[in-house]
């Protein structure tokens, strides 16, 4: 079955309302091409679930973010995305933050079909103080530990951004971190990959070890092919963090004029080639 | 007091790693420049089996410098790390981090979260990260290079590390792997050695007095009659700092003189 498809149709399927992984890691291969195509749809009200980088502080500037789950949101090289920032101290947005492996089980256990998954992590911390319907579960077995009991996040749509697919939705990535993008796949009810190129199944295995192969076409729903489609995250091989536009990124979030102005010339493209477009001209003409 | 000289921030690269003194073959990981000089250093000299990563996905067999020009050399790379592993690792109880605290108490609860309320923060800092996690799997020893009442606070406004108090109230699950060894400031060295883990004083550093800690500390610390000063870098450790590990003075700028 050929998987291909857009952007557009894949934003097409979210509803108001709906929950959203977005794979990838803070500032690091993550689904840019997709989310700007989120930022053009009238989509709203999203509970985003992500290990949270420039994706999370673009829809949270956009305001299609109610609520907010997370391990942590950061742009690496720049500790904090601002935009988040103003998000949670405007409160804006419903924050639902545990610690990062936390996180990972809640993923894991929706991706087995557990409820939960039990942790020592979050004992005694406000992540388990602030949040009250986390709950302990104590061992059956004769060590009795009260553990947190880490609960399942299913994900309605779940979005990852890989270096190679094919058309069938096998997906490869060839830099040094699968992150959690698998579990963000199996989280979810309907799974799309984004990657920079389409080839051939039989390419695969030329391109890199059998270990890069992770994801697999019974994990995913569509693909779409959008090069630069982490853009401005990293992508590696394929391409480093753009962290000259990173930088301006960070620094229009500073006035609502500068965001205005970085909302017109970045933003409000129609489409991915015109973003693509509006790049090239910003990198000639600063 | 010295005859070569150390600046403070030599001192607390020194003090930073005496922390992994006797942890073996486990994962040192930190945050902030003089604890990254640290680790470094405790692995050129008495620690050598620890695990250190690039930061990235690799585990790496050669000790890089934190500045200068050959800070970005490709590493010699011994494993495979990714995050999956990290977890993995940091959950099995072989590492002991150092993370930075933007506010601690005297139980060691430690902030780094957000100042202010969780629900609508005044300002919203790094979050809870790894942090809740971290500190009741394994070691972790904590990071002040700006000692002052605003840091070391009677009480933090979000717990993101777990101190003793509430690693006690939350059980025995909690405390079994629970320890915060140590706190290095730009001042003095801290710990928990105390019956009730209160935070004590543990070392001064030279040219730092008991009142200079004592009024820079917004709760009662547990003083012992004679305080120890911070143990004086060799010779050889002041070569390692200066001409492999710091050679373009990046600490300085964590630490002023």
């Amino acid at each position: 079955m050929d998987k291909r498809t857009t952007a557009a149709a894949v934003v097409a399927e979210l509803r108001d309302g709906m929950t959203l992984g977005i794979g990838g890691w803070g500032s690091r291969r993550k689904p840019m091409a997709l989310v700007r195509e989120i930022l053009r749809s009238p989509v709203r009200d999203l509970t985003l679930v992500s290990y949270g980088g420039p994706d999370v502080g673009l829809l949270c500037a956009a305001g299609k973010v109610r609520k907010l789950v997370y391990g942590f949101v950061s742009l690496d090289s720049i500790a904090l995305d601002p935009q988040f920032r103003r998000a949670r101290e405007s409160g804006a947005i419903e924050a639902l933050e545990f610690d990062e492996g936390m996180f990972q089980l809640g993923l894991y256990a929706a991706a087995i079909r557990l409820p939960f998954l039990p942790t020592r992590a979050g004992l005694g911390s406000d992540v388990v103080a602030l949040h009250p319907q986390l709950r302990t579960v104590r061992s059956p077995y004769e060590d009795g530990e009260e553990l947190v009991a880490m609960p399942a996040l299913p994900l309605d749509v779940a979005i990852v951004h890989m270096n190679r697919a094919d058309a069938r939705g096998n997906a490869q990535y060839l830099g040094p971190d699968l992150y959690f993008d698998d579990l963000f796949l199996g989280a979810a009810k309907r799974r799309f990959v984004s990657c920079e190129q389409v080839v051939e199944t039989r390419e695969f295995t030329q391109l890199g070890s059998l270990h890069t192969l992770r994801i697999h076409r019974g994990m995913v729903d569509g693909v779409v092919e959008t090069p630069g489609g982490a853009h401005f995250t990293e992508c590696p091989p394929d391409y480093g963090r753009d962290e000259a536009f990173q930088r301006a990124y960070a620094a229009a979030a500073k006035s609502d004029e500068a965001w205005a102005d970085f909302h017109e010339r970045f933003l409000a493209c129609e489409s991915e080639a015109a973003y693509q477009d509006a790049l090239r001209a910003w990198r000639t003409d600063g | 007091m010295s005859d070569h000289g150390a600046t403070r921030a030599e001192v607390c690269a020194v003090a930073l790693a005496e922390c992994f003194r006797g942890d073996g073959e486990i994962l040192a990981s930190c945050f902030g420049t003089v604890p990254a000089i640290g680790a470094r250093l405790a692995r050129l000299s008495f620690a050598p089996d620890l695990l250190m990563t690039d930061g990235i996905a690799s585990l790496v067999a050669d000790v890089l410098p934190v500045s200068g020009e050959h800070a970005a050399d490709e590493p010699i790379v011994e494993g495979w790390l990714p995050f999956r592993g990290v977890f993995d690792l940091l959950w099995s109880g072989r590492r002991h981090v150092i993370m930075i605290a933007s506010q601690i108490d005297r139980f060691g609860n430690h902030n780094f979260a957000c100042i202010g309320p969780h629900a609508r923060p005044k300002a919203q800092l790094l979050g809870m990260r790894g942090a809740p996690g971290n500190t009741v799997h394994h070691p972790t020893s904590y990071w002040v290079p700006n000692h002052s009442p605003k840091v070391f606070v009677e009480r933090v406004d979000v717990v993101s590390g777990v101190g003793y108090d509430r690693a006690a109230a939350a059980g025995p699950s909690a405390q079994r792997f629970h320890e915060i060894r140590r706190v290095v400031s730009n001042l003095g060295v801290f710990d928990f050695a105390t019956p009730d883990r209160r935070m004590r004083l543990a070392s001064l550093h030279p040219g730092v007095t008991k009142q200079d800690v004592c009024a820079a500390t917004g709760f009662e610390l547990v003083i012992p009659a004679d305080v120890p000063p911070t143990r004086w870098p060799s010779a050889e450790e002041l070569r390692l700092i200066r001409e492999v590990l710091d050679p373009a003075g990046a600490r300085q700028r964590e630490v002023p003189a």
